[in-house]
């Protein structure tokens, strides 16, 4: 208990934590200075759009963003690489065939022109140029093989990708918008296909097509889209149930406007993110079908026939497996980094 | 006589963000007698919840540090004891009910077995034993057909009945304080008035001390003896419950007053919101938190930060510029006049 | 309850009808018959064959008799091996694929719940960055590829472990660690999410306010309730190591069920392509099943009226 104090009986301290404070604190500062309000009520954070806020999520995400940068230095070399020297993917030089990689001024990386039984081939078969990948069996380079590779892998990936947005996006839609026994009968039919394993149908269509690009394109997007459907439609779903929905509809939006300006812009987040993660999908079945012999055909190449071709040869040439092998596995892992990223940027609470 | 169960002294507690550190908590005091219950007031994030978790120590390690000020139990610093030691005060001595019922009982583990845990921990008790105690505890806080229902999941039983789980389960070890996080925010008004009502009689019965956390006037006039106002992390005035209600000090607090409706008064006067918004504790500095939102703020409340001050008698203290001598005598009568 | 399950097993029906008819229907288009592939026949010998396995009937009925076989559990017979029934074929290729197939889920389940539950519980650390960023690669790289240079490394230059030979216990186990890359990977990140998201219900913070140990928190708490969901990757898990076999035992000389696939696909041997596929078809169907019915009584608060409590 502490002593009252009788000369000052409204005011004591009770604490010794502000001590420091004057006692003389100079009298004409008590005086009556509220602030304004509708000032106070301005101080606060700048607002930002839901994408700018996303934007500023995803670039704090390191992981993401050095894939982004990866990626699209894999493209820019997918679409220049190729051409950046005088050989062809299909170039045929049998007098060149299976010369290992050699770079002048990386010899010390292994990049040195010496063959796995150390025979510098280079000097052997006095050959001039630099193969900096080194040749297949066939002496086409690899280099111009593995970019052109990538290139066609990437291709077939988003165009598969963006076939399945297209029809997910409208059969999800139409599904969950207008709802009832039509996304009913929607239903059953997706929850059948869901139970049939994708790869098997996959597999059975190459088989029937001709096989070619088209053909792998076509058989993954037979299965593709219904994952995609199923998020458009989750999440039309889940926003048709919530009040600025509800609210919209009663200041008398149409059906367009709640289209465009209340479900598109909150249904972008997760079709991105799915986008995002169907096309390292998709790199992998046409990689899967070519090394099971389904994929592409000679001289085409693609990151898949290229591991295929390295692998038959590895215990010899280890080189034509590495570079590709490489490749690949940077854009998938790419690939699922910044699908990550996205996914936590658009939609923290998505995560899973 | 020793009548104090547990005391907080000049209670600091920050959280490191990713923007730096944030104090939530900056220099809390009270205490809490035997068998009385506390009532801590304030909007959210006045830094409340934060008191109540740090007096169990259940604020996460990594991203918060008690910087200063100690917190007594027994005359005991919760603060210093070891992880083991303070698990054996946990459940047993100081015990919590939580805000949300539909979140706070494990959905994959019978509620039976969910009391029964603390007994078996804290008063070694054979599993029968455990389980005959729990019986008791069900039928005690109400619950119909107790016997079947300890063999229940959390989620058969409707959110008040959740609710009295709960406070069973907090209540098994005859604990000495009782902290109740917003115990009745998420459920029904009607099943609000019985769980309060539930706690109140319990309370009678086991001598328990509740400090009650709470944003609704209506349930610290229904169960407080005294009331602790918080705001930016401070409490701003503490006093009884009549004090509080009939003679508040602090502008905030009556502020608060005047934003809840009452029962007997005339309607046509519109309910006095407190206008602002709660303060940044991320770029809070020296002064009163509350200057920027005051009616009554003067020049000396953005720039020193005022001391808890005893207004009339000993157990009334309010932390404010306007209790000083040298404020006019006019801004003071101004807000007594209000009231 | 029980309305549920003849719900269930009636969509599991339809779906393996709707496999065996695209897969039958598929076959009939590809181009080719069974028997232009090996040695020349003659044309005589072509309409005995034909004959012999029903070809030279009408489509429709051709698919009612496959029906009706297939009821009775046959598939047929290998046209590329004389006299061989696809069952015989599938049930003595099944064994040394289910024993790699369980095994590499066996080592990515362990190794994927330790390294996810130490993950989430030292959240933040160098430890979780890391366990993080293997399982980032572990399920990016395609298994193949993986196997591949696993094959390279440890069988080749190392010559540590029996390379493309099926011969003893030794010979199983590159297949199967190539496999459990992936298990190991989901299963790690999976549990992490869980753990991570157990950890921040307010449950776990009651059973600290009841003075539970911090160990006994952690396995009552949250890695019971943690591991609960991990039950539904099993699915997609059965997918993913069946997809695996295809590759891997190709890679390592397996002679499983994926490797007689892959054999089958290349010599067009119709009614082995048809059998593995259906058979794998209501394998994962299964899986599925046994999956939702496991995860009922795991988790108190489904209660099969289709939608959870």
């Amino acid at each position: 208990m502490k002593e009252f104090d009788a000369k000052l009986p409204v005011h004591r301290d009770i604490q010794t934590q502000n001590d420091y404070i004057p006692d003389d604190i100079p009298s004409d500062l008590f005086v009556k200075a509220p602030l304004d309000q509708k000032k106070s009520e301005e101080i606060s954070t700048p607002s930002m759009s839901f994408w700018q806020e996303a934007f500023q999520r995803l670039t704090k995400n390191k992981g993401a963003m050095i894939s982004l940068v990866l990626l699209l230095l894999l493209i820019v070399m997918a679409l220049i690489g190729p051409s950046m020297n005088e050989f062809t993917y299909r170039e045929q030089n049998l007098a060149h065939s299976n010369m290992p990689p050699k770079v002048a001024g990386l010899e010390w990386m292994g990049f040195d022109g010496i063959d796995a039984n150390g025979v510098n081939q280079y000097a052997e078969r006095d050959v001039a140029t630099n193969y900096w990948f080194g040749t297949d069996e066939f002496g086409r380079d690899l280099w111009t093989r593995v970019w052109k590779g990538t290139q066609i892998s990437l291709f077939i990936a988003l165009v598969a990708a963006a076939l399945d947005l297209v029809i997910g996006v409208i059969y999800g839609g139409i599904s969950s918008f207008y709802g009832g026994r039509v996304d009913n009968v929607m239903q059953r039919i997706i929850e059948v296909l869901m139970g049939i394993p994708n790869l098997i149908v996959i597999i059975l269509f190459i088989l029937v097509l001709e096989p070619g690009i088209r053909s792998i394109i076509l058989a993954m997007i037979i299965t593709g889209w219904v994952g995609m459907a199923r998020v458009v439609r989750g999440q039309v779903l889940q926003l048709k149930g919530q009040e600025f929905v509800l609210a919209s509809r009663t200041l008398g939006a149409s059906n367009g406007r709640l289209i465009w300006k209340h479900l598109m812009p909150n249904v972008m987040g997760p079709v991105i993110v799915t986008v995002m993660f169907t096309i390292p999908t998709a790199i992998f079945f046409e990689a899967f079908l070519s090394f099971i012999g389904l994929g592409l055909q000679a001289p085409l190449a693609s990151l898949g026939v290229l591991i295929e071709d390295g692998y038959k040869s590895m215990r010899y040439f280890p080189y034509k497996l590495i570079y590709p092998a490489l490749v690949i596995s940077i854009i998938m892992i790419c690939f699922n980094l910044l699908a990550d990223g996205l996914r936590d940027a658009l939609d923290p609470k998505m995560k899973k | 006589m020793k009548n104090t169960v547990l005391k907080v002294e000049d209670l600091h507690v920050s959280f490191k963000t990713q923007t730096g550190k944030i104090t939530a908590v900056r220099g809390v005091n009270f205490e809490l007698k035997k068998g009385e219950t506390l009532a801590i007031v304030g909007e959210s994030g006045s830094g409340k919840s934060v008191t109540a978790k740090s007096i169990m120590r259940l604020l996460p390690k990594s991203t918060t540090e008690i910087t200063k000020g100690d917190i007594l139990y027994d005359d005991k610093s919760l603060l210093k004891l070891s992880n083991k030691q303070i698990t054996d005060i946990r459940g047993s001595e100081i015990s919590m009910v939580f805000q949300d019922p539909m979140t706070s009982l494990n959905p994959t583990m019978k509620v039976g077995k969910q009391i029964m845990e603390g007994l078996q921990r804290h008063q070694s008790m054979s599993k029968a034993q455990a389980r005959e105690r729990a019986l008791e505890m069900l039928k005690l806080v109400g619950i119909p057909k107790a016997e079947m229902r300890l063999d229940n999941y959390p989620h058969q039983f409707s959110g008040g009945m959740r609710q009295r789980v709960v406070i069973a389960l907090a209540l098994a070890c005859n604990p000495k304080v009782l902290i109740a996080d917003e115990p009745t925010t998420a459920l029904d008004v009607t099943i609000q008035a019985q769980i309060l009502d539930l706690m109140k009689d319990l309370q009678k019965k086991t001598d328990t001390a509740i400090i009650l956390i709470t944003h609704d006037l209506g349930v610290v006039a229904n169960m407080a003896d005294r009331v602790a106002v918080m705001y930016g992390g401070k409490i701003v005035e503490q006093g009884t419950l009549d004090e509080i209600f009939y003679n508040p000090q602090h502008p905030y607090t009556l502020g608060l007053l005047q934003s809840m409706p009452k029962m007997n008064e005339d309607r046509s006067q519109p309910l006095l919101p407190i206008a602002g918004s709660p303060p940044n504790l991320a770029t809070l500095g020296e002064g009163c938190a509350f200057a920027a939102r005051c009616p009554h703020a003067m020049k000396v409340c953005h720039t020193y930060t005022p001391r808890d001050t005893v207004v009339g008698n000993d157990h009334h203290t309010a932390a404010c510029w306007l209790q000083d001598p040298r404020a006019s005598k006019t801004e003071t009568e101004e807000v007594l006049v209000v009231n | 309850m029980k309305r549920y399950f003849v719900q269930r097993i009636g969509y599991m029906l339809i779906t393996l009808f709707i496999i065996v008819t695209a897969t039958f229907f598929l076959m009939q288009l590809l181009p080719g018959t069974p028997f232009t592939n090996p040695e020349k026949l003659t044309a005589q010998q072509l309409t005995v064959l034909n004959a012999k396995y029903g070809l030279d009937q009408p489509v429709a009925i051709q698919y009612i008799r496959y029906l009706g076989n297939l009821v009775q559990g046959d598939l047929g017979y290998s046209f590329q091996h004389e006299g061989r029934t696809v069952s015989s074929m599938i049930s003595t290729r099944i064994g040394p694929s289910a024993f790699i197939g369980l095994q590499a889920l066996v080592i990515g389940a362990i190794l994927g719940l330790v390294l996810g539950i130490i993950s989430a519980l030292k959240h933040n650390s160098i430890f979780d960055y890391g366990s993080v960023a293997l399982a980032v690669i572990g399920m990016s790289i395609p298994s193949f590829v993986f196997a591949a240079l696993l094959q390279y490394y440890v069988g080749v230059k190392l010559e540590w472990l029996p390379v493309a030979l099926w011969e003893g216990y030794s010979s199983t186990l590159l297949p199967s660690i190539a496999l459990s890359v992936t298990v190991t990977a989901t299963v790690a990140r999976f549990i992490r999410s869980e753990m991570l998201e157990v950890l921040g219900q307010d449950y776990v913070i009651t059973a600290r306010a009841k003075g539970m140990k911090e160990n006994q928190v952690i396995v009552k708490h949250v890695v019971r309730n943690a591991l609960i969901p991990v039950v539904t990757m099993l699915g997609p898990l059965a997918v993913s190591i069946m997809t695996g076999t295809l590759v891997i035992e190709k890679i390592f000389s397996v002679p499983g069920l994926g490797e007689q696939f892959t054999l089958s696909i290349l010599v067009l041997d119709y009614s082995v392509i048809m059998g593995i596929t259906i058979f794998y078809s209501a394998l994962f169907i299964f899986v599925v099943f046994v999956v939702d019915i496991i995860y009922g009584f795991l988790d108190p608060r489904i209660n099969y009226k289709g939608e959870s409590a």
